[in-house]
Order: structure tokens, then C-alpha cells, then sequence
């Protein structure tokens, strides 16, 4: 126990930089980039040290990881039960998702040194880079589902800071407001839910917490299931406040919207925020609460079916769409549907907690190469100077390693071995083969669908036409493929992606912390394998050359091709419910009332008094002979008061 | 000695009093107003030795009382002049009407 | 009517006369004479209650010190045989009617209160026993209020001067302007003015 006091660092040690360069940025200039970057570096090696002793080290109890509670204060206390903590608990996911964050960030934060250079605000940039960390490693170390709750808004904070990193932009502002708002909103089912399980479950720590509302004996869980709210147990409600909470930050349909348009903020931070880490909070939710979750069937089918949209939904939609970041952000979105369904899907223990297992894994292995993606993206884009696709091709030449390592990445999310994406992606489609043939079919194809968009985005960018010389930025000799920090963070992570699936994940990380065996079966592996094949011959048919044949293809599609390409109407569908209905007769009402009414009664106060003293100025006259006569008034009246008649 | 009534003393020191009120109300100039407040003073000193020597004759409080009423009125007739003379510099006149800054 | 009371009614008589005179006069400088008057008469007061003592502090204190200061501001401050403002005529009838209204009230209640009668007991206030009893620490000692006393006034003196003082920034203008034209080692050669020290010096 005593062994793991040193945790409490890696939060720490982000913060102390955010606090640093918050505070003393501009006398730091350039080296804040330099801090920031050995802070978290030494973040990493203490989170590759907690991972090595506590997966290695003597706390196998049983063949099971037990939760350990490294360090914990009690700060609030509301009633003996009931209190907020500060503390970090280590167990097998908050562990695996430590190494990760710290990881990745540590990439982003090296790769940033090269992309943000000669950034104005680039000390701020590294600042709000350290504040994100500290939030990300505070959220996923939470003992105490409040504190998980505060980390959980500091993340949307730091998300927010950074979206609108490039102020300047009108887009990059909207982009900010509407990811605030839309996780925002979605934090208020979070925190109602919260509220739920807290005030029913008569504490707010997580261990206790699953341990009574798992238990079907103990009063809490009774009291829990046999209240109702409209027809529905309070239990329902509260976990379905909660997923919706996990649902918004996670961009889960319908709360995606945010998403795509998050990519207005620097690539670096696309890669660290919205695609390895903040964005599986959600997932991350799910999974530390899933033996709750798993009490429920309504709502776990919810998760499911839910992840199962957006998985779909959003791989459609990514076919069409030409910034390539934006292609990017649904394709994460597209992933962690598969995350969340296959969570949904799962069983809390032995071969059918396999689900929960393939979730934390999809993540895990996500992580790496999407980050990669992103990583790669940013130093094309860093190239070219644009997000669309149409200005790029060809680079392949002019720019090897990234070529490499973006084949890399996109190889693994294909599912193609022995990649990591295909390991984790495998496991995900023998969950939903073994539980719901349905989503097993929807899967499969939403796998094929993402090799073919995945490798739309390859050829485009590296095959197709000649590097277009007319290009907004001439080829001249500045043009490389970017510094050695640049390329550092691709390489590292195209290794880690190679190797990461080869993880034996599943001897770490399960449903009920005790080592599962997985069988692997080639036979189930080949109609995946097969068909994302298939989907990237397909692509490379119709973009290696560059020519109109896709063009084509979608005219002939016409109407689908248009809606997809307009993300099914969804933004505008919120456009009109907003604008049209909660406008104008909720808003605006209460805009009328709040000027008319409440600021009228203040105005009223004020004017209140501003006449009442202007018609009692003229008692202060400033001349000393009236002040002389008020006085002796008031002598001669209180004279008269005692003497005559206060007898 | 005691053959006056010292309610006729104390009718002296009353209309004094009055007397240096009703110039305090009226007197527009800053030194007249002071030399009414000197009346008021001096009035409040008749009071204390009238009622020493008819009612306390073998004490000496009111005489004492006198003696630092003297003392206290002389120190604040000089900062009263100092505080007109810093006046008369500034506004050319110790017209109490034309120094009615104070005000609303 | 004994000579003693004659005697107190022909002071009272002078003390109010010259207080109405002193405080109704039009003539700044008529009015400190009225008042000094006054303040004489207030001593005489004192004489006829037999406390010397008091009456010549009177006469030193108000007489000697604060009339003459009184004096001395009216010349500092006013052309002396100028006649007063007229005081405004509403502000006099209301200050007759408040003054007359509080005697009235004020005498109505000290005439009906009923004094107890002297008790005929000496009363004794030498020099002797003044100064006694004020410099005596024991528990009737004026000690402390002397001491107190004597602190404010040398307050009260420090403050006077600091008032009255000339503000400092105007000094200072002055003795900038001196001092600029003092500058050792520079001197004013005014053109065409021939320096004869100077000429002897370059023949």
C-alpha cells in the first residue's frame, strides 16, 4: 500500500508546469516549450513505473488485481457517509490509462515543439497542454465520483481553451462555444446523475458505490430499483444521466456535433484531446461504473445501441468528407462506438466479461494509432498549409516517414494483422458475434466501411495526382518534412502501434480483474480481415489515380452521397430546434422578463432612492448656521422627549 | 453674600447663553460667530462656580472645571482663528456664506 | 436691598447689555469691544462670588489673551470700520423665536427645580488649596486632567502653526526661482555692460 504514495505525482507534476507557465510564461519564452515536455516526461517514466509494480508486483491476490487506494483526503464531508475525497486509486483501467495519457501526451507535447514553433501564444499553448494532462490524470485517478465530476469539467475546460487556441478565427471561437456548451449540456445529465446515485447509494465514493448497488441484498440497491420516475426505476434513470453525461464527451450520436468541428484547434491537441483521451472519458465512465451498469439491462442496451449508431453513422458520414481532420474526427467517433457497444455488450465476469475487456483494449490500442493518424495529419498539414484534400497528393515521395507511418496507422485501424487495431477490433466483433448476431453484422460492415474511408484518405493524400504545384505555398526549400521532434513522436508511435496489440491485454485488464484466457481463432478472423481487404482495393481502385472515377460513383449515389456529405442534417436539425423553438418561446420570454421585470425592479430601487435623496438635498446646505439650527432642533426635541413626556 | 437667589444667577448665565446662541444663528462673519461662542463658554463657566459655591461650598470641582474650560477655550480660539485665517487666504472673506462648499 | 445685591444686578445688567450689544453690533470692531466688556463683567461676576482666583485667570485668559487675538484676526482679516452684512431677516426671526423658545423652556425648568438652600458652610478657595488640590495625586487630584490639559495644548499650538502656516509649495517656488538665479559660478554679464574686472583681466 504504503509503495504507491508517488502516484500522486504524475497529476502533480502537470500541474506544477501549468502553474509555472501559467504564471511565469513570459519570462520563460521559448523554454516553456522545454519544461513542459520534461515535466511530463517525467510523469511518464513514474506512470511506466506504477504500471510495472502493479502489474508485476506482489499485489496479485487470487489471480486478481485489487483496487488500491494509494492515497485519499476527505474534503468535504456533508455527513458521515456522504463526502467528497480527493485521492487516486489504482486498479488494472485507471493504471492502463495513466501509461496511455501520459504517453500520448508525452508525444503531442514533443511533436508540438516543432508544429507550434514560432507561435505566438506558445508558452500559453504548453500551459493549457499541462492543465489538460492534470485534468485527464485527476479524472481518470478518481476515488470519489465528484471528484471524477470536477476533472471530468476541467477537461472540458482545457478542451474548450484549446479549440479556441486560435482565437483570431471566427471559426475556431464557434468551434470552442459549441463543444463547451454541447458537453456542457450533457454534463448536466451527468451531474443530476451523480446526484442520483449519491443521494440513493448514501455515498459518493466509487468503491462503495458499485459495492452496494451491486449487491441485490443491501438496502440501497432495494431502495434504488423500487423507486420509480415516470414508469422507469430511479436506477435506470440515474446510470442513463450518467451514460448521457459519458455520451457528450465521448461524441456519441446524437451528441457528436461538437466533434468535427473541435478540429479547428491545433492538430497536436486534436491528436491528444480528441482522439486518444478526452474523448474516451466516456468510455472510460462506462467502464468504471460498469459493474452498476451492469445491474441494468435497459441501460446497457441503451450504450449498445447507441455506440452501434454512432459507429455507423459516423463511418458513413467520414466517407464523404474532405478536411482531412475532420475525417479523422469521425473515424474516432466511428471507434469509439465500437468501444461503447462492446461494453454494452459485455457480462461482468469469466468468458463473457469479454466485451468489457475488448473495450478497455479498442481503447488502449485506439490510442496509438489514432493519435498517430492525427500526429501525421498535423505534419502534412504542417506541409501543405491546408486541411483539404484536394490540395494534397502525391506526397509520398516528398515525405517518407510520415507516408510510413500513416500507412502504419491506417493498416491498424483497418483491422489488417498483425497490426494493434486488428487484435482489439477482433475481440469487439466475437463479443457482439457471441451476444447479438445484428450488431455483429453492423459491425463487420462499419469495419469495412472504416477500411475504405481510411484508405480514401491515404491514396488522397499520398498517391492521387502529382503534388499540385499550384498549391497555396510554392515548393521552396523550407519545405521539409518537419524537425527531428517532429518525427521523433511519429516513429515512436508507429512502434507502438506495431507492437501494442501484441500486449496480452487481457491478462491485465478485465471485467472482473482476474486474467482471462482469449482463444484466438483465425477462421472467425477472416471475414473481417477479408472484407476491410476488400474495401481497401476497393479505395485504391477509385483514389490512387486521382481521376473522376469517385466523382463519379458519388453523383451516381446522388441523394445519400448529399445527405452524408451534410452529416445526415444533424446540425441543422439542432440549428431549427434551437432558433425556431427555444428561441423564441423560451428565450425570449425570458429575456422580456429578465428586462422588464427583474431589471425593472432594480431600476425602480434605484430611482427610488435617487428621488428620494434629491428631494431631502436640500437639508445638506452646507452652510454651518442651518447645521447650528438642526442641531439645537434636535437638542430642544430631545429635551422635550426626556423631560415631559418620557416620564 | 447668599442674598441673591441662585436661580437669579443662574437667569444671567441662562440669557447669556441664549444671547450667544442667537449671535451663533445670525453673526455671518467667522469671528463674530467665535466671540458667540466665547459667551456660550463663559456662560457655562458662571453655572459651574454658582453652583460650586451655592451648593458645594466645600468642594473645588467646579472651579476646576472652570479653570480647564478657560484653558480648553483659549487653545480652540487660537485654532479657530488659525483655521479663519487659512480661510480669508483661500476664499478672500470669512463670510461664513461664501464657504458652503460642504453641500450636497 | 443690600449693597451686594445691588452690586449683582448692576453687573448682570452689564454682562447681558454688552453680550446683546456684542453679538447684535453692525461694526466688527464695536462688537470685541462689547464682548470685551462682557468678559470684564463675567470677572466681575467672579470678584462678587469672591473667587479671585477665577476672575483674574478670566481677566488674563479672555481679557488679556483671547480678546486681543480676536483683535489682531479683525485686522488681519477685515477693513474694521466697515460695517457687518445685514444677517438675513429670515434667519434672525428664526433665531429670535429658537432662542426665546429655549430660554423660556431652559428657565421654565431651572426656576421650578428648587435648589436646596446654602448650607452656609465657608467656602474656601485660596491659591493655596487651588493648587493643592490640582497637583495632588491622592483620589481627589486634578493630576491627570492637568497633564491631559497641558498635552492638548501644546497640540492645539503645533496644530495652529500647521494651519496657518503659508503652503509649503509656494515657498518652495520661490526659493527655486532665488536659488536659480544663485548658482554659484554663474554670473549675469547683462549685454553691453562691461564688466570692468573683466577688462582688466584681457588688457
Amino acid at each position: 500500500m504504503a509503495g504507491y504514495t508517488y502516484v500522486i505525482l504524475v497529476p502533480l507534476i502537470p500541474l506544477v508546469t501549468f502553474l509555472l507557465l501559467g504564471l511565469f510564461g513570459r519570462y520563460l519564452g521559448r523554454s516553456s516549450g522545454m519544461i513542459g515536455t520534461a515535466g511530463l516526461l517525467a510523469a511518464t517514466l513514474l506512470s511506466f513505473l506504477t504500471a510495472f509494480q502493479y502489474f508485476f508486483g506482489a499485489n496479485h491476490v487470487n489471480g486478481v488485481y485489487e483496487p488500491i487506494s494509494a492515497f485519499k483526503h476527505t474534503w468535504l464531508q456533508f455527513s458521515p457517509g456522504l463526502s467528497i475525497d480527493m485521492g487516486i486509486m489504482l486498479d488494472p483501467i485507471s493504471v492502463m490509462m495513466i501509461v496511455v495519457v501520459t504517453f500520448i501526451a508525452l508525444m503531442v507535447h514533443l511533436f508540438s515543439l516543432g508544429y507550434m514553433k514560432g507561435e505566438e501564444r506558445f508558452t500559453t499553448y504548453y500551459a493549457f497542454l499541462s492543465l489538460f494532462t492534470f485534468s485527464m490524470l485527476g479524472l481518470v485517478l478518481s476515488v470519489n465520483i465528484f471528484q471524477v465530476y470536477m476533472f471530468w469539467e476541467l477537461v472540458g475546460v482545457s478542451s474548450y481553451l484549446l479549440i479556441g487556441f486560435y482565437f483570431q478565427k471566427a471559426s475556431a471561437v464557434a468551434a470552442s462555444k459549441k463543444a463547451f456548451i454541447v458537453t456542457r449540456f450533457a454534463d448536466f445529465g451527468f451531474l443530476i446523475g451523480i446526484l442520483i446515485l449519491g443521494f440513493y447509494g448514501g455515498s459518493l465514493d466509487i468503491a462503495t458505490l458499485v459495492e452496494r448497488l451491486t449487491n441485490t441484498a443491501s438496502p440501497e440497491f432495494i431502495a434504488i430499483t423500487a423507486a420509480s420516475f415516470f414508469g422507469i426505476s430511479v436506477l435506470t434513470w440515474a446510470l442513463t444521466l450518467v451514460f448521457i453525461g459519458g455520451a457528450g464527451k465521448s461524441a456519441m450520436f446524437p451528441l457528436h456535433v461538437w466533434l468535427p468541428d473541435a478540429m479547428e484547434g491545433p492538430t497536436p491537441v486534436s491528436a491528444l484531446i480528441h482522439a486518444a483521451t478526452m474523448v474516451v472519458a466516456g468510455v472510460y465512465l462506462v467502464a468504471r461504473l460498469f459493474p452498476i451498469f451492469s445491474m441494468n439491462s435497459a441501460v446497457l442496451s441503451l450504450v449498445t445501441w447507441v455506440g452501434v449508431a454512432s459507429a455507423l453513422i459516423a463511418a458513413i458520414i467520414a466517407c464523404t468528407q474532405t478536411d482531412i481532420k475532420r475525417v479523422l474526427a469521425y473515424s474516432t467517433m466511428s471507434q469509439i462506438g465500437f468501444m461503447m457497444f462492446s461494453q454494452g455488450l459485455s457480462k461482468t465476469s469469466g468468458e463473457d466479461g469479454l466485451g468489457y475487456m475488448a473495450s478497455m483494449f479498442h481503447l488502449f490500442t485506439h490510442a496509438f494509432f489514432k493519435s498517430l493518424l492525427f500526429l501525421c495529419a498535423g505534419a502534412v498539414i504542417h506541409y501543405v498549409h491546408s486541411n483539404e484534400m484536394r490540395d494534397m497528393g502525391g506526397l509520398r515521395k516528398l515525405m517518407p516517414v510520415t507516408h510510413a507511418c500513416f500507412l502504419i496507422a491506417c493498416l491498424a485501424i483497418a483491422g489488417i494483422p498483425p497490426f494493434a487495431g486488428f487484435f482489439s477490433k477482433e475481440e469487439i466483433l466475437l463479443t457482439a458475434w457471441n451476444e447479438n448476431l445484428f450488431v455483429y453484422g453492423i459491425g463487420l460492415f462499419t469495419a469495412a466501411v472504416t477500411a475504405f474511408y481510411m484508405f480514401r484518405l491515404y491514396f488522397s493524400i499520398f498517391w492521387s495526382q502529382p503534388f499540385p504545384t499550384h498549391a497555396k505555398q510554392p515548393a521552396t526549400a523550407h519545405q521539409q518534412e518537419g524537425s527531428l521532434t517532429m518525427q521523433l513522436p511519429l516513429v515512436i508511435l508507429a512502434l507502438c502501434t506495431i507492437a501494442a496489440g501484441l500486449v496480452p491485454f487481457s491478462k491485465f485488464v478485465t471485467a472482473d480483474g482476474r486474467p482471462l484466457e482469449t482463444h484466438f481463432n483465425p477462421l472467425f478472423s477472416v471475414p473481417p480481415v477479408l472484407l476491410s481487404i476488400i474495401a481497401i482495393l476497393v479505395a485504391a481502385e477509385l483514389f490512387k489515380h486521382g481521376d473522376g472515377r469517385a466523382a463519379n460513383i458519388a453523383a451516381g449515389l446522388g441523394l445519400v452521397y448529399k445527405a452524408a456529405s451534410k452529416k445526415f442534417y444533424v446540425d441543422e436539425l439542432y440549428l431549427f430546434v434551437t432558433k425556431k423553438i427555444i428561441f423564441p418561446f423560451a428565450g425570449r420570454p425570458a429575456a422580456w422578463f429578465d428586462r422588464n421585470v427583474v431589471d425593472g425592479c432594480i431600476n425602480g430601487l434605484a430611482y427610488i432612492t435617487a428621488s428620494t435623496s434629491n428631494a431631502i438635498r436640500w437639508v445638506q446646505s452646507g452652510r454651518l448656521q442651518h447645521y447650528t439650527l438642526y442641531f439645537f432642533g434636535g437638542i430642544a426635541g430631545l429635551a422635550i422627549i426626556f423631560i415631559y413626556l418620557w416620564k | 453674600m447668599y442674598d441673591v437667589p441662585l436661580s437669579h444667577v443662574l437667569f444671567v448665565s441662562t440669557a447669556l447663553f441664549f444671547i450667544g446662541m442667537y449671535g451663533l444663528f445670525t453673526r455671518r462673519n467667522m469671528i463674530t460667530m467665535l466671540m458667540a461662542l466665547e459667551l456660550l463658554l463663559n456662560s457655562v463657566n458662571i453655572n459651574f462656580i454658582a453652583f460650586n459655591k451655592y451648593l458645594y461650598p466645600g468642594k473645588l470641582d467646579g472651579v476646576f472645571f472652570t479653570i480647564f474650560i478657560i484653558t480648553i477655550a483659549a487653545a480652540e480660539a487660537a485654532v479657530a482663528i488659525a483655521i479663519i485665517i487659512n480661510l480669508y487666504r483661500s476664499h478672500k472673506s470669512i463670510d461664513i456664506e461664501s464657504a458652503a462648499e460642504l453641500k450636497f | 436691598m443690600t449693597a451686594s445685591q445691588v452690586l449683582f444686578y448692576a453687573i448682570s445688567t452689564v454682562i447681558l447689555g454688552s453680550g446683546i450689544l456684542a453679538v447684535t453690533s453692525q461694526r466688527i470692531f464695536r462688537s470685541a469691544i462689547w464682548l470685551l466688556l462682557c468678559l470684564v463683567g463675567i470677572a466681575g461676576l467672579y470678584f462678587w462670588m469672591q473667587v479671585e482666583f477665577i476672575a483674574a485667570v478670566q481677566i488674563v485668559v479672555y481679557v488679556g489673551g483671547i480678546v486681543v487675538l480676536i483683535i489682531f484676526s479683525i485686522f488681519l482679516t477685515q477693513e474694521s470700520g466697515k460695517e457687518l452684512p445685514k444677517p438675513i431677516m429670515r434667519r434672525t426671526v428664526f433665531a429670535l423665536l429658537a432662542t426665546l423658545f429655549g430660554f423660556a423652556f431652559t428657565y421654565n425648568l431651572v426656576y421650578g427645580h428648587g435648589f436646596a438652600a446654602p448650607t452656609g458652610e465657608a467656602f474656601n478657595v485660596s491659591v493655596a488649596e487651588i493648587g493643592t488640590q490640582m497637583l495632588s495625586t491622592t483620589n481627589n487630584g486634578y493630576i491627570l486632567p492637568f497633564e491631559v490639559v497641558s498635552m492638548l495644548l501644546l497640540s492645539a499650538m503645533i496644530g495652529c502653526i500647521v494651519i496657518a502656516m503659508k503652503p509649503p509649495s509656494n515657498k518652495n517656488a520661490g526659493a527655486d526661482m532665488l536659488f536659480a538665479q544663485d548658482v554659484p559660478g554663474t554670473r549675469l554679464i547683462t549685454p553691453g555692460v562691461v564688466e570692468p574686472d573683466l577688462i582688466s583681466e584681457e588688457v
